[in-house]
């Protein structure tokens, strides 16, 4: 970087004047000021939202000469309002590592040799169409992210599902936000928080479920706090398996037995109609009840089906059926004593508080992770606590885009970007947009993701293209799904910015322009679409997962479904994808509109954005002139579930003595590939370890930093102890961090999931320890 | 060859017009605030007499309600 005397000089008057604006007004934002765009030792800041997780913080990035050097938080972003975690002030450096894949690799003869990324399209191209001639339609699959942008996911369906006729589309979504869809669909009939942000600053009790915020949703836990600061009365309540800095934080913690919050929430409303507590009025008016079938089984076996049904009850047969959840019949499954199931109870059934419950992985990652979350969705419905702000039950997601390209692009196999595949209505609609026959589009789902890895292993799927994810770390029972990926006639493309244990069982190598390398769409936690230029240059021939997309569709022939030029696709994608959408319910803005802020709330219908939902003060598909309308469902009612407490699918023995429980730390972003090349998050933590209660660490005769070794079913790992850390699991439990590729814990985890939601628990697998 | 920086208040609902104004004249950067009405002014100008000519023009702005300097410098020629 050049400057001048003098320039220098001017640069110290703009910045003392700066210096001066920000102690005198507070807050105070030149953000959007674009002083000598590119010039030397000058910064250009431009608007993004931060890729790591799902909150959705706006970010401004800064550039100087062609790369991105500095970050700070988007005081015009309301999601975050200037404030950033350590990954959003960190996130530039992960552009920077050096070993960043800047061109594609081939294997040949058992070597991954560099290519032209042409010749490697063309392979990918050709391997695809002789994979489907000759295996037919369902041997080739694409599973991707919710790290995909919009476009990224809305070409893979439209290819996979439009074009080559194959529901083999799924994300790494289904890993972490499966439960949540198919709770708010089973509960609502619409997917997606009803509420926003906006209720943290209006809440007066906090109930976290399973759910540690202060390390994964940082930016929302501090703005908790700050509320909590600012006024009076305000309670934070963690309700947990294990002590974290979320515990440290909160005004009381809540422990239970791992899988027993299925007892505990049928409790609370035990309570809530013992006490006489229910808001009768919104009830009569708004809900119905209902139950399911029951022994739904965990899914470990190939080819596990399952299909819910629903029954109609009434509230006297919902009432019956909590009967067998009295707080001192719950205390003795879940641990929690009795009182404080009942204080959890008062609080949400006291009129004159507003509630809002969080969670995420600890309710989602969970063999009945539908049923947690209808039972939540049920104690906000009988004390008619929704839908107006502070009253909140809010699924909080973990990636930045796994509502905006997963949910609501729809890219799992059921899913189409409106509706589902089984609906004729919603397959002639995504015909005619997509301009294909609709015998093109196949009726019926084929594999969810743990089956579609299954399929893999025994051959079912032949060929198999793997974007913005890392699932050879990630996948529970991790062991059979890399062997299976390493069978010889199986065919892998990877798609990723960095090696990784994925691209190491990879035939092709296609290296990827990462995040602001490219322009494109996240959809965060609150129906909040952030749109973002390309701000720099992707490195070498690196190349955004939508044009690697476009380039085989076209490859393939589909010219007319890819018309775009690679000058500019994304917005005429965004327009073309937005047609699904159309109606109050779902409206998104236009692209000129995205472009413009750092975020826009869906339903925008008119030119505003929908807070809560289902309200008709907020809400412009509200129709029935009541209170609410929660038109979701065809009866115009939000359902209450009856739903049993059944135990895990695999609990502690005399032989695997120790619960195994996964998770993340605030310093690293899923399973590292990125984080650990920022220098300062990877020293801060720089390997996994396995967190011991210090008692069964002393009965084990290890102290911290000691080796242990993890026995499961399934597998054995050996890593280091960690004794009263940040995290302190109760007697009987271990945690262990996944984000460390040495230390693959997913070998030693179980694939049982969800049967309604199909999404594996990560929380809960029986193991024992040995001194290693 | 004096650099001088300030920040300038405009009258009530006068942001725009104010930076408008500022635009127009001559040695003069404007860097706007995002979200108050509050205007970084930098002037960069050859000699003495041209910054106090300048700094007369921007007091007389009738879009400006104050301005307070921030950073001076003035590098005499050899």
């Amino acid at each position: 970087m050049k400057l001048d005397r003098r320039e220098f000089i001017k640069q110290a008057a703009i910045g003392s004047a700066l210096a001066t604006a920000g102690s005198l007004f507070p807050g105070i934002s030149f953000g959007s000021w674009n002083r000598l765009a590119g010039g030397p030792g000058v910064l250009a800041w431009q608007k993004t939202p931060c890729r790591f997780c799902g909150t959705g913080c706006g970010l401004l990035v800064g550039v100087s000469d062609g790369r991105a050097v500095a970050v700070k938080g988007d005081p015009n972003c309301t999601v975050n309002k200037g404030l950033c975690c350590m990954k959003g002030y960190h996130s530039v450096q992960a552009l920077y590592g050096r070993d960043r894949i800047t061109t594609a690799k081939v294997r040949k003869n058992g070597t991954l040799v560099e290519v032209p990324i042409s010749e490697a399209l063309n392979l990918v191209a050709e391997k695809l169409k002789e994979t489907r001639d000759t295996y037919g339609k369902d041997s080739v699959a694409m599973y991707g992210s919710g790290q995909w942008t919009i476009p990224d996911g809305y070409v893979a369906s439209k290819l996979f599902k439009g074009c080559l006729g194959t529901n083999n589309v799924e994300a790494n979504a289904r890993l972490c936000m499966a439960s949540a869809v198919t709770g708010f669909m089973t509960s609502f009939g619409l997917d997606e928080p009803m509420g926003c942000y906006e209720d943290i600053d209006h809440a007066d009790v906090f109930v976290t479920w399973g759910n540690n915020m202060a390390e994964m949703h940082p930016v929302l836990f501090s703005r908790m706090l700050s509320n909590r600061k600012r006024r009076a009365g305000v309670k934070i309540i963690d309700f947990a398996t294990r002590f974290t800095r979320t515990s440290q934080a909160a005004d009381k913690t809540i422990i239970f037995k791992p899988q027993t919050d299925l007892a505990v929430a049928n409790s609370i409303c035990y309570e809530i109609i013992k006490n006489n507590w229910v808001n009768d009025n919104f009830v009569n008016e708004h809900v119905s009840f209902h139950k399911g079938k029951t022994n739904i089984g965990y899914g470990t076996e190939d080819h596990f089906t399952f299909s819910d049904s629903a029954e109609t009850i009434d509230f006297e047969a919902f009432k019956l059926f909590l009967e067998d959840y009295t707080p001192e019949k719950v205390e003795k499954i879940s641990g929690v004593p009795a009182e404080e199931i009942k204080y959890l109870a008062s609080l949400y059934g006291n009129p004159s508080l507003k509630v809002t419950s969080f969670w995420c992985m600890g309710m989602n990652q969970h063999t009945r992770g539908t049923w947690i979350n209808n039972l939540v969705y049920n104690i906000h419905l009988l004390v008619g606590k929704i839908s107006t702000p502070g009253n909140s039950p809010f699924s909080l997601t973990g990636q930045p885009s796994a509502c905006g390209t997963v949910r609501e692009v729809g890219t799992l196999t059921h899913k189409l970007p409106h509706g589902v595949v089984m609906n004729e209505n919603d397959r002639q609609m995504a015909a005619e947009i997509w301009q294909v026959p609709v015998e093109n589009i196949d009726p019926k789902p084929s594999y969810h993701t743990v089956e579609m890895f299954r399929a893999l292993d025994r051959g079912d799927i032949k060929f198999m293209w793997i974007q913005v994810t890392n699932p050879m770390v990630t996948m529970p029972n991790l062991r059979r799904y890399r062997d299976g990926a390493l069978k010889d006639d199986r065919f892998v493309v990877v798609s990723d910015v960095y090696p990784t244990p994925t691209t190491d069982v990879a035939d092709v190598i296609l290296p990827a322009a990462m995040w602001i390398e490219q322009e494109g769409m996240f959809g965060n936690s609150e129906r909040r679409t952030q749109h973002f230029a390309q701000i720099v240059d992707p490195p070498g021939e690196a190349m955004s997962d939508t044009w690697q997309i476009i380039e085989v569709a076209k490859r393939l022939g589909f010219e007319k479904q890819f018309p775009w030029s690679q000058d500019n696709y994304i917005e005429p994608i965004w327009e073309e994808y937005r047609r699904f959408h159309t109606g109050p319910k779902h409206e998104m803005a236009p692209y000129t509109v995205l472009a413009e802020r750092s975020g826009v709330q869906w339903p925008f219908v008119d030119g505003r954005e929908t807070r809560w939902r289902y309200n008709p003060a907020y809400d412009p598909a509200c129709k029935n002139d009541k209170d609410f309308d929660f038109y979701g469902k065809k009866d115009n009612r939000a359902w209450i579930w009856a739903r049993p407490y059944e135990p895990a699918a695999e609990s502690p023995d005399e032989e695997y003595n120790f619960w195994l429980n996964t998770g993340r730390v605030i310093e690293h972003w899923h399973t590292g590939s990125m984080t650990r090349r920022v220098p300062v998050l990877h020293n801060a933590v720089p390997s996994s370890y396995v967190e011991i209660h210090p008692e069964d660490a002393a009965d084990l005769g290890v102290v911290n930093g000691e080796l242990v070794k993890i026995i499961s079913r399934r597998g054995e790992l050996t890593m280091p102890a960690q004794i009263n850390g940040r995290g302190v699991p109760v007697r009987g439990m271990v945690f262990v961090p996944f984000f460390d590729e040495s230390y693959l814990i997913n070998e030693v985890t179980l694939d049982a999931f969800c049967p309604i939601s199909k999404q594996p628990d990560y929380k809960k697998c029986a193991v024992r320890l040995e001194k290693a | 060859m004096p650099i001088f920086s300030y920040l300038a208040i405009p009258k009530r609902d006068a942001r725009k017009s104010l930076c408008e104004e500022l635009s127009t004249l001559e040695h003069c950067q404007v860097i706007p605030a995002d979200n108050q009405d509050v205007v970084v002014v930098v002037t960069d100008t050859p000699d003495e007499h041209t910054e106090k000519q300048l700094q007369h023009t921007i007091k007389s702005l009738p879009s400006l309600q104050s301005l307070s300097l921030a950073f001076g410098y003035n590098e005499k020629l050899e």
